[in-house]
């Protein structure tokens, strides 16, 4: 007996934290009662990538996407979708030009560009069920390596796909695979790179959340290719449910005998540990990474001598990314020339990013490489929040740089990114609105890489120290012109000097909004004014006498009682007291209180 | 659970479960499949309709029709139960009426397999939600 | 291996040997690249290379990003420049960021005129710092023998290295992250309270005020100037190897007269030399090592084989520390330093008639553990000790220059008798191995009756890092094993601990190269043959004496006739010996 209907429910955790656990049981109760357990199916899936209107409940066979779902709503799409057949209507998702409802994803402009390939199995297979990776081709690309291809073979597949390295410098993954082969060694090592780091990016946690089988067997995969029989995954241990799922997938992988000895009767055995980190941002940073599974202190360390030629315990070591694996065992099935037809000249394939910021649609995207920053932000992204004009767009996490309206036409790809400034970095993709003050923004970057320096060399232990200084400076009103020379002199330093990537790229929030939006810095310094209204330093609250009814009500929140007037005629705010804290703005009813 | 200790192992495992997925994967593709939509009102439930859309579903596949099959509820035609309308990749919806297993059967036979016309066809009169 | 690679640097073409960094290659052409984390001491094996100061950063043409030259290998073809606008300009923002976060406090600060972050700075021409904000503060951690300010600290990280991968102590390690990130011991416990044996290899390549010794030279001028007590002092035997060089003569200039003569100068009552304390050391260890090879060529099952030698603080804490369950292998002789206190608040002092509560013995040691030495309970006589307190060579050199002496144009002057008299067995104690060659020199003649051919046992000196001898000694093999550096003495305990270990007889010095490679030694500032030139000095001084043998100093001769009666007497236990106390964390296996 099989089921006529499957109910999928995102497992992913960020609808687990709007309780689309709650949601299964419901679901599950409510079918109980009708006696139709037998007929429809409840299926926790990994992430869908619209985190934006999740939690995220889809009907098959008809293919009806529900969002924002609760709960409560489960005996409603028990009793009139799955018992009825009546689709219910206030849980679809309106298209926000037409106001119409779409119940099919792929009518919804938020898939339509996708192309899911690294995802492909997110939202769809139950994780934690290897049959159902099975199902999807699951394992026989490492079969196909194992049983038909040679180990010269399979890195030359992966060299022909183009497959460039996910995790930020978009090394060519072939290449880094024939590196470590080449090395002899009585033991070798692959590692999955799994300390995802950047802030807001999280396709890697959901990759292993929604299809960690793809991990494990593209970690087996490249073992068999460059001669390694043991696999580790480094995790932050903040992400507790990946870690949960990978544990199931090795497990069952084991079960089968798709990891450990002999694997598909052939002379190759592979297995996979799993090392907690406890996510320090430079430990993604391959070479610190290797020191924190050592069980050293987590900073890098010069390369040469690479990794793969003396990574963990110095022995021969491949590290890739989440990401980057994800992408193996469908280049072998599907092969590589089919691969390489996607994306552009030198970035193959599609790439995952995290979209957020001040963005209609929220939420985790894979396009073919080429496609262009408009595309993503106004069509799958659905265009800035609230009607607001779009600003900048800042890519690659804390180490890229923010890219302008000049820039929306650019096809996205590993060099276009750092031509203009910026850099694909894990794929990071906030979204800032006329609303953000550029120098705010730098800072804030700043901020993170000023707390995830190691410390250990000298450029970014104190300079990027003192760049946060000098931008706090700023946007203190307190910057000189001079203060723009010496960011620019020490960022330049910065990027020439520091010992690693993170170093390296650090100063690019800096360099990229101090090129392309000078202005804005100039009249932090010159005028005293943040022209998005956001450094409070440079703001000064005013009451407009024309709007004020005097009605008293910011006079008596005012918490210093800066605000003075008598009743029934306007008030007035005394500058010299007030701490600025935005109370008396938010309060008054009658849009009198203002900022300059 | 057993060993897969070769690539035909994973093969007869990968067909073992492959129709677990088939729902989910046909669903995916919707659009270029064969849609079955059983009526399953109260009328249409009292007049067979459960038999019906077991029927559809058990065959299909033997007789090599892709195809989704789904409940649907009551589309009216209460005299006709049990009622099934198929949609035909590019074609516009037709209503079948009083569908027993062995009208499916000749549906199946006829119009899903050789595009032959089979009695009982209701004109359709409605708009469904997309 | 000697396969060479050919690359220009600064347009000069070089060939190297395959492996050889830039900065060495630089360096061997003239080329003074700027460097502040790096260091390397090559015969010791000791190399701090984490490439994080980027001082020394070049541009090689291809390469996106300036590479520090101290880890970059050199290779074919290679084009590198040390000295281009844009390399100038890198370090000198990177000299000014460091010394944006560092007290600039050089006029008052231990290290001014001996600072290698101060030589970089003038080395840069930095005039001005332009960078404001934060600064990293700490407080300020003393212990009885260091001084850690970490304010001052540059984050090379080289003392890290001393104490973990050259000591293996692991009292220091890096803490916290970014602005923040420091070298301290774990939990920021103050030093005193973790496995720190003092042995002061940290102080010894901090390149700036951060690591410095506690100074007792205020202390000591006070007691010279105190009415009614007799200073006297007693020099180590590797002090008057180094000395010179704070006067600026080279190093391996053997300063012993002008030391003297300068000691005199400052006011001692007396000059003696703790080399004649080792040649006391050797009469009571080379004793205690016939006794028991003796008693285990006899058939004594329980006798404690190999004995270690014992005249080392740093390497005392060491095992006390880290091997408590081994405490019955080293000899129970107390250091020179020790047993020179003992016999001169003892001995000397009846036979001078002064009361023990006026008599202050200072000690001048390459040492910072001595310090702590001095403060043992178990060399203390109703609270005062026999040793009052040592002063390291440096801080001698600070006070002869502050008494306006003019040290390099002294008259060479002789130490005073009785506690001035030496052998050359003494004087070898200073380098590694000495310790081993001066018991086997008398350890020989005492069991077999007959006279050494040659006094010279060249295998057991030299910078090895474990160096191993068999010496036949009346038909018996005697094997003997001699480690400097705690790391190296780890390996040969941890067979000990095994059961795994074959020697009769082992030699420990904490510090690299023994005792002229101390803590408190004029700094080497990475300069291995500084430590080479200072061992040399110490074995010329030695093969110039007219008496070469402990057993043949006639002053120990007379103290044994006069006070102590024979070695290991009961009298020599009680002025003589000491025990050893389980320091160790309760975790540590017995």
């Amino acid at each position: 007996m099989s089921y006529k209907m499957h109910i999928l429910v995102c497992g992913g955790t960020g609808c687990r934290a709007s309780a689309s656990q709650h949601i299964m049981t419901r679901l599950e109760e409510c079918l109980r009662d009708k006696n139709l357990e037998d007929e429809v199916q409840v299926i926790a899936t990994g992430c869908f990538g619209f985190c934006e209107k999740g939690p995220i409940v889809k009907v098959m066979p008809d293919n009806t996407f529900y969002v924002q779902v609760k709960p409560e709503d489960a005996e409603e799409i028990v009793a009139e979708h799955i018992i009825k057949g009546r689709k219910v209507e206030r849980l679809l998702y309106k298209d926000p030009e037409r106001k119409a409802p779409v119940s099919d994803s792929k009518h919804m402009e938020f898939y339509k560009k996708q192309l899911r390939i690294a995802l492909r199995n997110c939202g769809f297979i139950n994780p934690e069920n290897i049959d159902e990776y099975i199902a999807r081709d699951g394992y026989s690309a490492l079969a196909k390596c194992l049983t038909e291809m040679t180990p010269e073979e399979v890195i030359a597949e992966v060299k022909l796909s183009g497959l460039r390295g996910r995790g930020g410098a978009g090394f060519p993954t072939g290449t880094k695979w024939e590196f470590a082969s080449k090395y002899k060694a009585d033991q070798k090592y692959v590692v999955c790179n799994a300390d995802e780091g950047d802030p807001g990016a999280f396709m890697d946690r959901s990759i292993m959340e929604g299809d960690p089988h793809s991990i494990v067997e593209a970690m087996a995969i490249c073992g068999y290719s460059i001669g390694a029989t043991k696999g580790l995954v480094y995790i932050r241990a903040e992400y507790p449910l990946a870690i949960h799922r990978l544990q199931v997938a090795i497990g069952q992988a084991k079960e089968y005998g798709l990891l450990g000895e002999r694997i598909f009767g052939t002379d190759f055995c592979f297995d996979i540990e799993i090392r907690y980190g406890a996510g320090a941002f430079v430990c993604g940073e391959e070479t610190a990474l290797i020191h924190s599974m050592e069980g050293k202190r987590g900073e890098p360390t010069m390369k040469p001598p690479f990794p793969a030629e003396s990574g963990y315990l110095n022995r021969p070591t491949n590290v890739n990314n989440v990401e980057t694996f994800a992408n193996i065992p469908v280049i072998i099935t599907k092969g590589a020339n089919w691969f390489n037809k996607i994306g552009t000249e030198r970035s193959k394939g599609t790439k995952v990013f995290a979209l957020a910021g001040k963005i209609n649609n929220v939420g985790l995207i894979e396009v073919p490489m080429g496609t262009t920053l408009r595309e993503v932000i106004y069509e799958i992204g659905g265009g800035i929040k609230n009607g607001k004009k779009f600003k900048a767009v800042q890519t690659g996490g804390p180490s890229g740089g923010c890219l302008t309206e000049k820039h929306l036409d650019v096809p996205i790809d590993f060099d276009n990114l750092v031509a203009s400034g910026s850099m694909m970095g894990s794929g990071g993709m906030i979204v800032m609105d006329e609303d953000d003050c550029m120098v705010s923004v730098a800072k804030f970057y700043l901020d993170f890489t000023v707390e995830e320096s190691c410390g250990k060399c000298t450029p970014c232990r104190v300079g990027n120290k003192r760049l946060h200084e000098l931008l706090d400076k700023i946007t203190e009103g307190k910057g000189t012109m001079e203060d723009l020379e010496t960011l620019r002199n020490l960022s330049q330093v910065i990027k020439d000097t520091a010992l690693c990537g993170l170093g390296q790229t650090s100063p690019n929030p800096v360099l990229s909004t101090l090129n392309n939006f000078y202005e804005e810095y100039v009249a932090h310094i010159r005028d005293h004014k943040c022209p998005a209204g956001k450094c409070k330093a440079l703001l000064s609250f005013h009451i407009d006498p024309e709007l004020c009814i005097g009605c008293g009500l910011c006079a008596r929140n005012c918490p210093v009682d800066a605000i003075v007037g008598e009743r029934k005629s306007p008030h007035f705010i005394d500058t010299g007291k007030c701490i600025k804290c935005g109370t008396c703005l938010e309060k008054c009813k009658f849009k009198a209180i203002s900022t300059r | 659970m057993e060993k897969i200790k070769s690539l035909s192992d994973l093969k007869r495992i990968k067909e073992q479960v492959r129709e677990k997925l088939d729902l989910r994967e046909k669903s995916e593709q919707a659009d270029r499949l064969v849609q079955i939509k059983v009526a399953m009102g109260t009328c249409g439930i009292a007049s067979g309709s459960k038999e019906t859309m077991s029927y559809f579903i058990d065959h299909l596949a033997e007789n090599g029709v892709n195809a989704i099959v789904t409940q649907t509820g009551c589309m009216g035609y209460c005299y006709a139960e049990p009622t099934v309308e198929i949609t035909k990749p590019g074609r516009e919806p037709i209503v079948f009426g009083r569908v027993t297993p062995e009208k499916a059967a000749e549906i199946i036979e006829k119009y899903l397999k050789n595009d032959e016309l089979v009695e009982g066809i209701i004109p359709a009169n409605y708009q469904s939600i997309q | 291996m000697s396969e060479n690679v050919t690359l220009k640097i600064d347009n000069r073409e070089v060939s190297v040997p395959k492996g050889t960094t830039v900065l060495e290659a630089a360096r061997g052409m003239g080329i003074d690249i700027p460097t502040l984390c790096y260091m390397n001491l090559e015969d010791l094996c000791v190399k701090n290379a984490p490439a994080s100061c980027r001082l020394c950063v070049v541009e090689v043409k291809g390469r996106r990003n300036l590479a520090p030259s101290c880890a970059t290998r050199c290779e074919n073809g290679m084009e590198v420049r040390t000295n281009t606008m844009r390399v100038l300009n890198a370090r000198r923002t990177v000299m000014e960021l460091i010394l944006s976060d560092h007290p600039s406090d050089c006029l008052v600060c231990a290290k001014s005129g001996n600072c290698e972050l101060q030589a970089a700075a003038i080395k840069l021409g930095i005039r001005e710092i332009p960078f404001q904000g934060a600064r990293s503060e700490y407080r300020v951690d003393l212990s009885p023998s260091i001084r850690r300010d970490m304010s001052k600290c540059v984050y090379c990280r080289r003392c890290e290295t001393m104490c973990n991968e050259v000591q293996s102590v692991g009292a220091l390690g890096a803490a916290n992250r970014g602005f923040g990130a420091i070298v301290s011991p774990a939990f920021d416990l103050d030093l005193k309270d973790t496995e720190c044996t003092f042995c002061g290899q940290c102080v010894a390549v901090c390149p700036v005020g951060a690591l410095t010794e506690i100074d007792h030279t205020e202390r000591l001028l006070r007691d010279l100037a105190a009415p009614g007590k007799t200073v006297i002092v007693q020099t180590a035997p590797a002090v008057r190897a180094a000395l010179g060089e704070e006067f600026g003569l080279e190093p391996g200039t053997s300063v012993t007269g002008k030391m003297v003569a300068a000691l005199r100068r400052l006011g001692f009552a007396k000059v003696f030399d703790t080399d004649f304390a080792a040649d006391l050391t050797i009469m009571e260890e080379g004793t205690e090592l016939l006794g028991r090879l003796n008693a285990f060529l006899g058939g004594d099952k329980e006798v404690k084989l190999p004995i270690i030698t014992s005249c080392c603080p740093g390497w005392v804490n060491f095992y006390e520390k880290q091997f408590p369950d081994l405490l019955e292998y080293p000899s129970t002789a107390r250091s020179p330093q020790q047993m020179f206190g003992s016999v001169a608040k003892t001995y000397w002092a009846e036979k001078m008639g002064i009361r023990r509560e006026d008599l202050v013995v200072v000690s001048v040691m390459p040492c910072v553990a001595k310090k702590f030495e001095c403060e043992r309970e178990e060399f203390k006589t109703d609270g005062d000790p026999d040793v009052n307190y040592s002063i390291t060579t440096r801080e001698l050199a600070a006070l002869i220059k502050r008494a306006n002496i003019d040290f390099p144009q002294l008259p060479d002057e002789d130490f005073d008798a009785p506690l001035g008299e030496s052998t050359g067995a003494g004087v070898i104690f200073g380098a590694s191995g000495g310790v081993m060659e001066a018991a086997l020199r008398t350890a020989y003649e005492l069991q077999t009756g007959r006279t050494l051919d040659s006094v010279d046992f060249k295998q057991v000196r030299g910078m090895e890092g474990l160096k191993e001898a068999t010496i036949e000694v009346n038909g018996v093999e005697v094997r003997v094993a001699v480690a400097h550096t705690l790391g190296n003495a780890r390996r040969l305990m941890e067979a000990l601990r095994a059961g795994e270990c074959p020697y009769h007889a082992i030699e420990v010095m904490a510090c690299p190269g023994g005792c002229i490679g101390g803590g408190g030694q004029p700094l080497h500032h990475g300069d291995s043959r500084r430590l080479k030139a200072r061992a040399e000095a110490l074995y010329a001084e030695d093969s110039g004496k007219r008496l070469r043998k402990s057993h043949e100093n006639p002053y120990i001769i007379a103290l044994y006739e006069e006070f102590m009666g024979k070695p290991m007497s009961e009298k020599a236990h009680h002025l003589l010996h000491t025990c050893y106390f389980n320091r160790g964390k309760e975790f540590v296996e017995q």
